[in-house]
């Protein structure tokens, strides 16, 4: 009960300060097993996907988050565990036990959507996308039918930069393009090539330059 | 709250009636024309009388909430304007304490200011206080890199959205003998003449307009749009007479400067959208792009209108 109180909050307040509007120009808001995978610039990111979701296809969609920055503290474990439901994966590869790709295919098993974030941390560089990660080609391996999204969260980097407490009141927006599949004889880097050019493909300013 | 003055009454019934009319010919128009919603002038006809009806109606509520729901209502303008405006500029990491304080301490003060009347002070608290602060903050951040611009920038954003938006709830506060409790109908006034005058001038281009005023910055301007729209717009001014404490040739007087400059402050928001190269400020409103698309001719008349208002009719 107080999660689902806190989530509206936390979407009121979305929408307060960024006004977010989806655009979706691929792919339609409708249920389906999907993976949405973005741009990540904020910790304010899958909020703002969140919130332009439809209520319905918010409750089954889960983030993907490092489990090192949301078991830290009790706000942000209530956050990440209760209020988004997040698929917690530990990012370091040394002393894991649990493998991130195996963890992420059981929540889409379980019949969930997710939001993932393939740049692995928050891009505060002039690029305008990091290199992705493996990660998404081999989850898009083991579950070939689930269609991958790409994103595009415009603007959301402005709003409240990196070590900035309060946000700024921006008008940010959220790109949705057609999803992807993994080829049969696509290759890893071949794959993630793609993937990443479609990502850029949806930022304002790649049409722009 | 008291009881409501019987010409605001008049007035809401008269808004409901054009209102409804509207949305009736509208209704008509789709059915004979656009039946299957393929028609794109009369969706966006539809689209926009939509717009107007939620308009209408929180324009009445603020109204009938008196002082405080009006300085409330154009608070939230404000703010949705400035996030409009912000959005559009080049803002860096060491602009991010001056653009907060903007948003989270000038506006609600300015409008606190104006919410108790205090008119020494909230007629210079933008231009005198937050143009001097505002450059300081940023300066200590220590980036130098076109800082004049950014400065400029943020300034204009206040300006425009800030201070020129309060002087609509700033009428409230004027004291004009034998017209107290009404105040509210001033904003009514400004509002509807510069409304009207804006989808007047929009169908008196559409119909008769050819030479085109400011053919790089807005070519749906016209010279006969403009004077149709302008005349037009006037005479419904001299129409609402009955409502100000205006004689029919002051309301024509006053609702013709409230025009024109309306009309420019079209052309100046127009020209800044150009600069930054997009049609629209934003999408708030289906079928009117931005809010700023909205407000801009109000922008520039409200705080004319103002100082007009009190200079010859306002004892305080």
């Amino acid at each position: 009960m107080g999660a689902k109180i806190f989530a509206a909050l936390i979407v009121l307040l979305a929408r307060f300060i960024t006004a977010v509007r989806g655009r979706w120009e691929g792919v339609e808001p409708v249920d389906g097993h999907r993976i949405y995978f973005a741009n990540h610039a904020s910790h304010g990111d899958f909020i703002l996907i969140w919130t332009v979701l439809p209520r319905r296809l918010r409750q089954r969609t889960r983030p993907v988050a490092g489990a090192d920055y949301w078991l830290k503290g009790g706000l942000k474990s209530f956050i990440g565990r209760d209020v988004f439901n997040a698929v917690l994966i530990d990012r370091e590869r040394e002393n894991r036990t649990e493998d991130p790709v195996a963890l992420m295919a059981a929540a889409l098993d379980e019949g969930a959507s997710l939001i993932v974030f393939p740049e692995g941390t928050r891009n505060t560089t002039e690029a305008p996308l990091l290199p992705f990660k493996s990660g998404l080609y081999h989850l898009a391996k083991a579950r070939p039918d689930v269609d991958l999204v790409p994103v595009w969260i415009d603007n959301l980097n402005r709003v409240m930069p990196k070590g900035e407490i309060v946000p700024i009141p921006l008008i940010c927006t959220v790109a949705f393009g057609a999803p992807l599949h993994v080829g049969a004889a696509e290759s890893k880097e071949e794959f993630i090539a793609r993937a990443e050019a479609a990502v850029l493909a949806l930022s304002p300013r790649s049409a722009v330059s | 709250m008291s009881a409501l003055h019987p010409d605001l009454l008049t007035l809401l019934g008269i808004l409901l009636a054009v209102l409804g009319a509207a949305s009736a010919i509208g209704y008509v128009l789709q059915r004979r024309l656009s039946p299957d919603g393929s028609n794109p002038v009369i969706e966006n006809l539809n689209d926009r009388i939509r717009a107007w009806w939620v308009m209408v109606i929180l324009m009445a509520l603020a109204l009938i909430g008196g002082r405080t729901g009006a300085t409330l209502l154009f608070a939230l303008c404000s703010f949705a304007a400035l996030r409009e405006f912000v959005t559009l500029i080049d803002t860096r990491r060491a602009d991010h304490w001056a653009l907060a304080a903007a948003f989270f301490v000038v506006l609600p003060v300015q409008y606190y200011l104006i919410w108790i009347g205090w008119y020494g002070l909230y007629s210079i608290f933008i231009p005198v206080y937050a143009f001097l602060l505002m450059p300081i903050v940023a300066a200590l951040r220590g980036d130098t890199d076109h800082y004049l611009i950014r400065i400029a920038e943020v300034q204009w954003a206040l300006m425009i959205c800030v201070f020129c938006v309060s002087h609509v709830p700033a009428l409230l506060s004027l004291e004009i003998p034998g017209y107290e409790g009404r105040n509210v109908l001033l904003i009514a006034f400004l509002v509807i003449v510069v409304q009207s005058s804006d989808v007047l001038q929009y169908v008196w281009g559409k119909l008769f307009g050819r030479t085109k005023i400011a053919p790089k910055l807005s070519p749906s301007k016209t010279v006969e749009g403009l004077a149709g729209g302008a005349l037009s717009a006037t005479l419904i001014g001299v129409g609402l007479s009955w409502m100000t404490p205006f004689t029919p040739l002051q309301a024509g007087f006053l609702s013709l400067v409230i025009v024109v400059m309306g009309f420019f402050g079209g052309l100046v928001m127009s020209a800044i959208k150009r600069d930054r190269g997009v049609k629209d400020w934003g999408h708030l409103i289906a079928g009117h792009g931005g809010f700023i698309d909205r407000l801009d001719s109000v922008l520039f008349s409200a705080p004319i209108f103002f100082h007009l208002v009190r200079f010859w009719w306002s004892v305080t």
